[in-house]
């Protein structure tokens, strides 16, 4: 069967898994409104201020609240042995990967098409002024960290403490993926275009996300397999 | 033989260090602007260098791994992030010493401070991962492909936070400023001694990682035979 018909059917499966009963994309919504509503205490809500560092306070919204997805990714195969069984089939690990990371994507960007409303209703932010420009570095900033927290997820699956660690290790590794993605999203929401300053923040994030593409899908192997 | 080779770096080192002691407290000339606490460039560079040469070490040895599957390059990867975590710790704190009397606080997120911060934190992670795993190959296998995540992100989180902010002294030796000859030779001699320290501390860690895999390996002869 051809590669990608593999990766859609790991995601279908994933994704079928989830909306069956939306356990964790409900808690990851739930979540992030927690931490836009402790937001507001940290800052004034109104301030112009609190305009410019929107991008930031956003993605640190979805990276904590997208950890609750991409934590699970793996281990919700640990009972009845699923993930045995999975990496015994014949399906290539960077194929199961791959599918996992593309559920997993899409789920973050439903909870984060949720969001975006929410975040402009409560911080007075007009996010839909540059919608199409905004769309592409959401899109890529959270493919961004889909990668790397699906691929720790699989990393740690094993690793007793893992819920202690991968925070950890999971959010310095992002780093260079939140920085562009919050630059970029403040300056799109401040009204600026797509050019300039975050126009190299954009190509900051394509770098990223090709460089760790294809480093996890040449990795995967040696971590689920050994 | 491999004891006496470190017995003999160990002698070799000393004598170096008191030696660049000697010229660095008493003989080498005040800075004309900083005054005194310069002198703390004497260990500040050559730690950050030495954290940086064991880093890429780390890396190398961790890909090797993957690749020769042999235990020895894991506890040469282990080795070498201990120390070059060591280093950078003295690195930091010089730094903050420094930054304190000159610039008047301890830290400033600086492109080369939020960076060095950053790769402490990747060899922090890199430790407490190996902690929660028991298993020796899996524990190589895992950490290994985390460092080369980790390695893989130091050049890019460089370069976002280099173009994001940047206030660090732009580096003395390769500006061309004028910097007195004493001072440039005792910094040139001080890079060796603290290189060296750095040098012993991982054979002395490769040791122990030995030791460790030979006594677990009659552990379990011991567990057979009994």
């Amino acid at each position: 069967m051809a590669a990608w018909r593999l990766v859609l059917i790991v995601a279908h499966k994933d994704l079928r898994a989830e909306l069956r009963t939306k356990e964790a994309i409900n808690s990851s919504f739930s979540f992030a409104l927690v931490i836009l509503l402790l937001f507001s205490f940290a800052f004034d809500p109104t301030a112009e201020v609190t305009r410019e560092i929107s991008g930031g306070l956003l993605w640190i919204a979805f990276a904590f609240a997208g950890a609750l997805i991409l934590n699970r990714s793996f281990a919700r195969e640990q009972p009845n042995d699923c993930l045995d069984a999975l990496i015994a089939a014949p399906v290539p690990s960077a194929a199961l990967f791959l599918g996992k990371a593309l559920a997993n994507w899409l789920l973050l960007l439903g909870v984060e098409a949720f969001c975006f409303p929410v975040f402009g209703i409560f911080y007075n932010i007009r996010w839909t002024r540059q919608f199409w420009p905004l769309l592409l570095v959401v899109v890529l900033g959270t493919w961004g960290f889909t990668l790397i927290g699906t691929m720790f997820s699989a990393l740690t699956v094993n690793i007793r403490l893992r819920e202690v660690m991968l925070p950890l290790l999971v959010y310095t590794v992002m780093t260079p993926c939140l920085l562009a993605a919050m630059q970029a999203t403040s300056l799109l929401l401040a009204g600026e275009p797509l050019a300039g300053e975050a126009a190299v923040w954009l190509r900051f994030l394509i770098g990223f996300d090709v460089i760790f593409t294809s480093l996890s899908l040449i990795l995967v192997e040696t971590v689920l397999a050994g | 033989m491999r004891k006496n080779i470190i017995y003999v770096l160990a002698v070799v080192a000393a004598v170096l260090l008191v030696r660049n002691l000697e010229v660095i407290l008493l003989r080498v000339p005040v800075d004309a602007e900083q005054g005194n606490v310069y002198r703390n460039l004497y260990f500040h560079v050559p730690s950050a260098f030495t954290s940086l040469l064991g880093s890429i070490l780390a890396a190398v040895a961790s890909i090797a791994y993957l690749v020769y599957k042999d235990l020895k390059y894991d506890a040469l990867a282990v080795a070498t992030v201990e120390v070059a975590m060591v280093m950078l710790t003295v690195t930091m704190v010089t730094g903050s010493i420094w930054a304190r009397v000159t610039w008047g606080i301890w830290w400033t997120w600086d492109a080369r401070l939020t960076s060095t911060f950053v790769g402490w934190l990747l060899s922090i992670g890199y430790l407490v991962l190996r902690t929660a795993i028991e298993e020796p190959t899996a524990r190589a296998r895992i950490s290994a492909v985390y460092a080369i995540f980790a390695s893989a992100d130091v050049p890019i989180i460089w370069f976002s936070i280099e173009w994001f902010r940047t206030q660090h002294p732009a580096p003395v030796l390769r500006a061309g400023g004028y910097i007195d000859p004493a001072m440039k030779s005792a910094l040139y001699w001080n890079v060796p001694a603290i290189l060296l320290v750095g040098v012993i501390l991982v054979l002395l860690r490769l040791r122990q990682e030995e030791m460790r895999r030979e006594l677990d390996g009659l552990r379990r002869l011991a567990h057979t035979l009994s």
